[in-house]
């Protein structure tokens, strides 16, 4: 049934592979961009967050479709799932630790409120 | 179609580079390399696609659990000064903001070994 | 013993996934190595419902899948600050309030919101979260607020 199909499967996966990279590339290097732009350390966050999720997981799919029915699509989904979950993680950690050492943004619109960890961010 | 994956992580492995040597602030390095790690992940396992062994990506998987425990550890190490337990909830010993402070207690005392 | 079982049976996928081979004698050095590991864990005391969660249900599949949608069209929103000439940022910190029930939704919450760019999860305090947002588009209360709905759901379909 699916016979007349099978020649066009391979160009199909390549070409869906070329886009995968193409965006990908292109957010990747739009988030180191932004790393370099950004003016303080709380946007430059949000920089490496592009890095992070859309440029890896898309570098990722465009790997999967090009490797076939095999052990190493496991092993790239492994690494897909284990980025999406770790990544917020040491992002939320960054954050935290730089809040608590008392970093704070320039030109902040509004003063920050008070928590409870004020005294010791001193 | 490899080559230009290629090409796109090293233009952003330079950029992330230029901003682990200027950064300003700790923060600021802890971020790029947790960024570099993310991306050199990525690059093993292009790599090895572009060299027709896949069998790569075993080290890429390493590479990505090594890079999270070690942005988690650098980060607790200069919030604490020390990677033990019981010194972990000492809040004394929150010294963050002054990360290039060298005077260091002899780390072997601090560091219990259970 | 349910949680450990659990975690036996999902170490041993993994390692059969990842090792591919099917002989008598890996087989069985790996199902040591499970065991070792179920034996490590249970002595840790990290067994329980928080390590491994087998009350979230087939919802988290189509949260997840939302989830990527958001984060795609926030990758968007922070490219088009990130290249626009002049950089039009107005970064705030905002309060959000959690009203899931245990730790595991407002992990998942806090990571979410992490994970969309625009926004980050700064701090967590009991009832809430202290919230970085880049500019005032991601600053949107209601989109997080919808969000936090979206994890309570999942999370009392248990």
């Amino acid at each position: 049934m699916i016979d007349w199909l099978t020649p066009y499967i391979d160009p199909a996966l390549d070409v869906a592979s070329w886009i995968c990279f193409i965006i990908g590339g292109f957010y990747l290097i739009v988030g180191s961009i932004g790393m370099i732009r950004l003016p303080d350390f709380w946007a430059r966050l949000h920089g490496a967050g592009v890095v992070d999720t859309l440029a890896t997981e898309l570098f990722i799919l465009g790997m999967i479709l090009q490797s076939g029915w095999s052990i190493v699509t496991i092993k790239l989904v492994l690494i897909g799932v284990f980025l999406f979950f770790t990544s917020p993680t040491s992002t939320h950690a960054v954050a935290n630790a730089a809040w608590l050492a008392g970093i704070r943004p320039k030109n902040m619109k509004q003063q920050a409120p008070l928590t409870g960890n004020q005294e010791k961010s001193s | 179609m490899y080559e230009i994956a290629t090409l796109s992580i090293f233009i952003s492995i330079v950029l992330i580079l230029v901003r682990l040597f200027l950064g300003p602030t700790l923060y600021d390095r802890v971020l790029a390399v947790n960024s570099f790690g993310t991306v050199t992940v990525l690059l093993i396992g292009v790599l090895g696609f572009l060299t027709g062994r896949p069998d790569f990506l075993d080290i890429a998987i390493l590479y990505a659990l090594i890079n999270f425990i070690s942005t988690i550890a650098i980060l607790k190490f200069f919030r604490y000064r020390a990677l033990g337990l019981d010194s972990a909830y000492t809040d004394e010993s929150i010294d963050a903001s002054t990360p290039d402070d060298a005077s260091q207690p002899t780390r072997s005392q601090e560091i219990p070994h259970d | 013993m349910l949680h450990a079982i659990g975690l036996g049976l999902g170490l041993s996928a993994l390692w059969l996934l990842l090792s591919g081979f099917f002989e008598p004698l890996l087989l069985s050095l790996g199902l040591v190595s499970v065991v070792l590991c179920v034996y490590l864990a249970h002595r840790m005391d990290v067994v329980d419902h928080e390590t491994i969660p087998l009350h979230i249900g087939y919802g988290i599949i189509s949260y997840f899948v939302w989830l990527t949608v958001e984060v795609a069209k926030a990758n968007w929103a922070v490219t088009k600050v990130i290249l626009s000439p002049k950089m039009v940022l107005n970064q705030s910190f905002i309060t959000v309030p959690t009203d899931q029930s245990d730790d595991l939704g407002r992990v998942i919450y806090a990571n979410s919101i992490t994970l969309t760019p625009g926004t980050i999860t700064v701090e967590i305090e009991p009832g809430s979260f202290l919230v970085h947002a880049l500019t005032d588009d991601a600053a949107d209360m209601e989109a997080l607020a919808d969000m936090g709905a979206r994890v309570t759901a999942i999370e009392g379909n248990a």
